[in-house]
């Protein structure tokens, strides 16, 4: 530990920001601003402390009630760094897009900044206790923020939104009642090394019985809801539809993210035999995810909606490496698929949220243009009046392609050479999912942007200059990423090689 | 045989460290159009000449590269050496296997760089012309260059991922500028139908590059032994089974084909080809004739060690008989469609797919030699044919029905002159290009030892050319004229790019005739020699195929040389044979086959998705739901009997937060946190029992 409590400060700053925020008045937003940008500076002062061998770093440890497996216990590595980034960077779009809050702006911006510091909490956490209280605490500002900024249907929507990812949480609860229990330990780092050795499982199975295999099913439960995996998904459509668009984008870019992030630091090290175990079926899922997701995103009429579903299926993707590793390494072919495959669903988490946030932005621009419409059906053309909204939101909508070049491609391409050896039938259908978004994206493309401009929007506004500054740096980090994919692999592989090598399955 | 052995011990490879110059800059030639590109997409729509010019002089300088490193590969051949340079790096390194990218130098690579960069550079120039009155010119100009880069990308790639991306932005390209007059829908359904049809291609071949790395460690295709098209891992490969009796090798070869057979139109997946016509003709000419959809055959080329792994004498691999059936039943089936079509540029799409097919039978019949070299004449002619179809269609006033164009020969003369030597060496006619090439495809079937149909498919194909194209030039060129508008000559910038290649359409065969057979020597690194005894050899062949294609420019002829009959007027064919006339004019139904099937599927599929995720899960949740209320309500009674008031008041207080959202909405919240701080309760009286002990 060195002397500066880096992450700490971290997790504070947005506190601090959204306390000023909420007595800031009209000028709510240039606050948020301003502690968006410093939180993005020291995410990206943590990224660059990552060392070459993968291992936690910064790390802070403070007792807190040692009785009670409870100790204040941070750290990053590769993959949580990464999440940190991506968080900062989702939340600081997030905020540049929500230059309409009228309502209670101070308000607003206290809720948003909250959020992240519950989200940069979360993904610094390493011991369960404080973990668990941010990934409860996350929910509420999310909940206020689509309930009272929401759409039309937005109370029935925020209240199924909690309710589900709370309800998920029981599993997780209990779960870790059980394993404190049986070990008297909270702490991540220390239940992955006695799962390692098969400790962890010999621990619960003296002090509760044959329920380790429940435990898994408790804790993937919570994680299932939250990224989310088919069928535990219904909250989702509804809330990203009626939340405001810049809540959208903290939902869909960062928040989904804390699920994925879960399996990764939680499910996988601890219940990973249990996993391997179960594999099959959750393989079935995590593909009925990637298909069905897809599927489903073309059926609808409403741009929210696509991009909703769409979502579910490019988080799908993760779901499928995450399954499909779960085997017990036998020989280096197996080790390289999972390396690839872990690699694969880091980035596509990073890729997924820059991506779907900077579309649910371009959402946001739509809607404002065209007085709250956002049916695919009620455009069209636009592509002559708005010809820079089209070219860059064309940009977007092929990185959620997964066009080679841009960076949706890099982790779909190592999800599927890690996957596709380990379980060659997952691969060849889900291969099924990148073939139907792509006619989703197309007809979206289609018919938001060709054919004849419809006489109301013959002067549809193009995005003016302070949008299109706004949006250049985003664009470029998805060029920069689908060109140089070892700006990020770079200081993932290490951390992947790490993981993997404590976890047993 | 002997002799091939005695010229392979002659031939010697190039020694792997020493890279020369030309093939470390060998990157620029897809960069600099990539770069012009990107400045080109910054600039404003009123700066024509400045993108016109970016684009135009990025090519040229590639062009330049490119010939510079083909005339090092000639030089290598001429000393006997077999050049093949390449230079690779990490693209990242993920667990510990190396993902690589690069480049390869080789008579392969060569040929084909100079021919994108010729070809491409002199429809750039056209395009000055065609578009020049476009409001979108510098758009246009963006798009094409970018598509340059793409395409030299796929023909420099030494790693079949860094082939796989360029492909795709390839397809990226074509994409926009089929969609190109993005306010016309039928442009916008037609650049959406050939991205998706070819992606359908590409998903397999994305699975077969995943297969290929898995398998073989690497994605380099020649890296000083450790390639994968080299013997060490095609060994491999062969040894492994797979699914359906077929070796990783021969699947991993399928995988890859399939993203051939989307790119280059082969059936089943030809449906987008001529619908890409809603392009500009430009396009039409670099993109949908010349040189993307060949990507396909050059893919095939390119991996064709994989493709003929494991090839005995006199026989073939389960991949080539794939590749040879395709191509022979794609070209006979084109041909039959382009006969019956009335859109001058959907004709020439048919009969792109048609000599496509061609191309992949001769790959699959006589080796890569004998594929690429039509492919290399084809992307001659027919760029000329698209060209002379874009001059006709400018100097008509945008009509593009042959029918009702007719005696431009007088009017057009230059246009008229040049198109009638691409038709020529479309049809396969002596001398012209396309006959050398042609010939070596027929000579390759003939020899065939699997089976003899291919080569009788591809002879009546020979004979469906020759028919439809002169039913194609009757109906432009000759008889009187049946519009009122009147045609004129189209200016230089789109006649001299025509004569340069009418130039070569005429005469580029000759580098590849059996008697100075220096194009497969060049390419299979062996010397060629002057050899007047080959004529006699395939001298029956010539003979009999000369009078097959007469017999089809004689027939079309009878039935509409010097007709004129008026636009409405049933067309000849349809007099002698209606059904089969309704067949062909209806492209054999196929659009309609996909629509009840792969399209109606998705739609019910979507529409089951999200019936399911309304009904089904949205069901099971309300039924969870029910059943938390109910339990909800237990646990309220068993609270109000049983539980003594502390308890209650605490879980009260903690509710209380719940209530508040509650009123919100429904008791759902409500119940759940009640539940909550069950939970938390019982967690802290754990927590404290067992911290006791």
């Amino acid at each position: 530990m060195n002397g500066i409590p880096i992450l700490t400060l971290l997790t504070a700053l947005p506190v601090v920001g959204a306390v000023i925020a909420l007595f800031a008045g009209k000028h709510a937003r240039t606050v948020a601003l301003l502690t968006t940008l410093a939180g993005l500076a020291l995410a990206l002062l943590v990224w660059t402390k990552l060392p070459a061998d993968g291992a936690m770093v910064l790390v802070e440890r403070a007792a807190w009630a040692p009785s009670l497996g409870i100790e204040y216990h941070l750290g990053v590595d590769g993959l949580s760094a990464l999440m940190l980034v991506l968080s900062a960077i989702v939340t600081l779009m997030s905020v540049d897009a929500a230059h309409r809050v009228h309502v209670r702006p101070n308000v607003y911006f206290c809720m948003v900044l909250l959020l992240e510091a519950a989200l940069f909490g979360s993904f610094t956490a390493l011991n369960f206790f404080h973990w668990f209280l941010y990934w409860e605490l996350s929910l509420i500002p999310a909940f206020f923020l689509i309930r009272l900024w929401g759409g039309a249907k937005r109370a029935p929507a925020a209240t199924r939104f909690f309710v589900y990812t709370m309800a998920g949480s029981v599993g997780l609860l209990l779960a870790f009642l059980a394993v404190f229990l049986s070990t008297g330990s909270m702490d991540f780092e220390h239940l992955t090394a006695m799962a390692a050795t098969g400790a962890l499982g010999q621990a619960v199975t003296a002090h509760l019985g044959p329920v380790m295999p429940w435990l898994a099913v408790g804790v993937l439960a919570g994680f299932a809801v939250k990224v989310p995996m088919m069928p535990f998904h219904t909250w989702l459509p509804d809330a990203y539809a009626e939340a405001p668009s810049p809540v959208t984008m903290l939902l869909t870019g960062a928040m989904s993210k804390m699920g994925v992030y879960g399996l990764l630091r939680i499910a996988l090290p601890l219940f990973g035999h249990q996993i391997a175990q179960m594999r099959t079926p959750l393989l079935v899922l995590a593909v009925i995810t990637v298909v069905m997701g897809a599927f489903a995103s073309a059926a609808q009429k409403d741009l929210k909606r696509v991009f909703a579903y769409s979502s579910v299926n490019h988080l799908g993707y993760c779901l499928l490496g995450i399954f499909a590793l779960a085997v017990p390494a036998a020989g280096a072919a197996v080790q390289t698929s999972q390396a690839a495959a872990l690699n694969g669903v880091i980035l596509q988490m990073f890729n997924h949220g820059v991506t779907a946030a900077a579309l649910f932005w371009f959402i946001a621009m739509l809607q404002e243009r065209s007085g709250g419409e956002r049916g695919l059906e009620h455009f069209g053309g636009l592509r002559k009046p708005a010809p820079v909204l089209a070219g860059l939101m064309g940009i977007a909508l092929f990185a959620s392609l997964g066009l080679p070049g841009l960076n949706g491609f890099v982790g779909e391409f190592l999800i599927f050479r890690g996957v596709f050896p380990l379980s060659w039938v997952a691969a060849s259908v889900s291969i099924l999912g990148l073939l139907v978004t792509a006619a989703v994206i197309l007809t979206v493309i289609q018919k938001v942007f060709t054919g004849p401009v419809p006489e109301k929007w013959a002067s549809f506004p193009d995005m003016h200059g302070g949008e299109r500054l706004a949006m250049a740096p985003v664009i470029g980090l998805m060029l920069l990423i689908g060109l140089l994919p070892q700006l990020i692999v770079g200081s993932v592989n290490p951390t992947v090689m790490n993981l993997l090598a404590h976890w047993r399955f | 045989m002997l002799m091939q052995e005695e010229v392979a011990a002659a031939f010697h490879p190039g020694n792997a460290c020493i890279v020369s110059f030309a093939a470390r800059v060998l990157w620029l030639i897809p960069a600099l159009p990539m770069m012009a590109a990107g400045v080109i997409a910054l600039l404003k729509q009123p700066q024509r000449r400045l993108s016109a010019g970016l684009a135009i002089g990025s090519l040229s300088i590639s062009l330049v590269l490119a010939v510079m490193a083909f005339a090092h590969v000639v030089a290598g051949w001429a000393n006997h050496v077999a050049v093949r340079e390449t230079v690779d790096f990490t693209w990242m390194q993920v667990g510990a296997a190396h993902v690589d990218l690069g480049w390869v130098l080789d008579p392969l690579s060569a040929i084909m760089m100079v021919m994108v960069c010729f070809v491409g550079l002199l429809i750039f120039i056209y395009s000055v012309g065609y578009m020049a009155h476009d409001e979108n010119f510098t758009r246009f100009f963006c798009f094409l260059a970018l598509f340059a880069g793409a395409m030299l990308g796929v023909v420099i790639s030494n790693s079949i991922l860094l082939l796989f991306m360029n492909w795709e932005i390839v397809g990226l390209t074509s994409y926009l500028l089929i969609g190109f007059w993005y306010h016309k829908p039928s442009a916008a359904a037609a650049a959406k139908k050939a991205f998706l049809t070819t992606r359908i291609g590409d998903v397999f071949f994305l699975l077969g590059v995943v297969w290929l790395f898995a398998q073989t460690g690497t994605l380099l295709f020649y890296n000083g032994g450790g390639g994968s098209m080299e013997p060490l891992a095609l060994g491999g490969m062969l040894a492994t089974h797979s699914a359906l009796g077929l070796t990783a090798a021969g699947a991993i070869a399928l995988l890859i084909f399939a993203g051939a057979v989307g790119k280059s139109g082969q059936l089943p997946l030809h449906v987008w080809l001529p619908d890409a016509m809603e392009g500009p003709t430009p396009v039409s000419a670099l993109i949908h004739a010349a040189t993307m959809v060949a990507a396909g055959v050059y893919l095939v080329a390119r991996v064709y060690p994989l493709m003929a792994a494991g090839i005995q004498p006199g026989g073939s691999t389960t991949a080539l008989m794939v590749v040879t059936w395709v191509g022979a039943l794609t070209a006979v089936f084109a041909a039959l469609i382009a006969i019956a079509q009335d859109d001058i540029k959907r004709i020439l799409a048919y009969s792109t797919v048609s000599q496509l097919g061609y191309m992949m039978a001769g790959l699959g019949l006589g080796g890569v030699a004998v594929g690429m070299f039509h492919l290399i004449t084809h992307a001659f002619f027919k760029a000329l044919l698209f060209m002379g179809a874009g001059s006709v269609i400018h100097g008509s006033h945008d009509e593009q029905d042959v029918r009702k164009m007719g005696g431009l020969k007088d009017k057009m003369p230059w246009t008229f002159y040049t198109y009638m030597a691409g038709m020529l060496a479309l049809c396969g006619f002596i001398p012209f290009a396309g006959f050398w090439s042609k010939d070596g495809i027929l000579d390759a079937g003939k020899g065939w030892e699997v089976s003899r149909w291919p080569f009788y498919l591809l002879v009546f194909g020979a004979l469906l050319t020759a028919f439809y194209m002169t039913r194609q030039i009757s109906y432009v060129f000759f008889g009187h004229t049946r519009s009122e508008k009147h045609a004129h000559e189209s200016p230089a910038v789109m006649t001299v790019p025509l004569a340069i290649l009418g130039f070569f359409a005429t005469v580029l065969g000759l580098i590849g005739t059996p008697v100075w057979p220096w194009f497969q020597s060049f390419l299979g690194s062996s010397p060629a020699h002057f050899e007047f005894s080959a004529l006699g050899e395939s001298g029956m062949l010539m003979v009999s195929s000369t009078l097959v294609v007469l017999v089809g420019l004689g027939l079309g002829w009878w039935f509409y040389g010097n007709k004129s009959p008026k636009a409405e007027e049933p067309d000849a064919l349809e007099r002698v044979m209606p059904p089969v006339w309704v067949v062909l004019r209806n492209k054999m139904y196929v659009d309609e086959l996909y629509g009840v099937t792969v399209i109606a599927f998705y739609w019910w599929w979507a529409q089951v998705a999200d019936w399911l995720d309304r009904r089904v899960w949205g069901g099971a949740v309300a039924g969870v739901a029910w059943a938390f209320r109910g339990m909800a309500q237990l646990n309220r009674l068993f609270d109000v009997h049983w539980v003594d008031g502390g308890f209650d008041k605490g879980c009260e207080e903690l509710a209380g937060g719940g209530g508040l959202l509650a009123r919100v909405q429904s008791g759902r919240v409500q119940t759940y946190l009640r539940l909550l701080a069950l939970a938390v309760v019982v967690l802290a009286a754990i927590l404290i029992w067992s911290s006791r002990g």
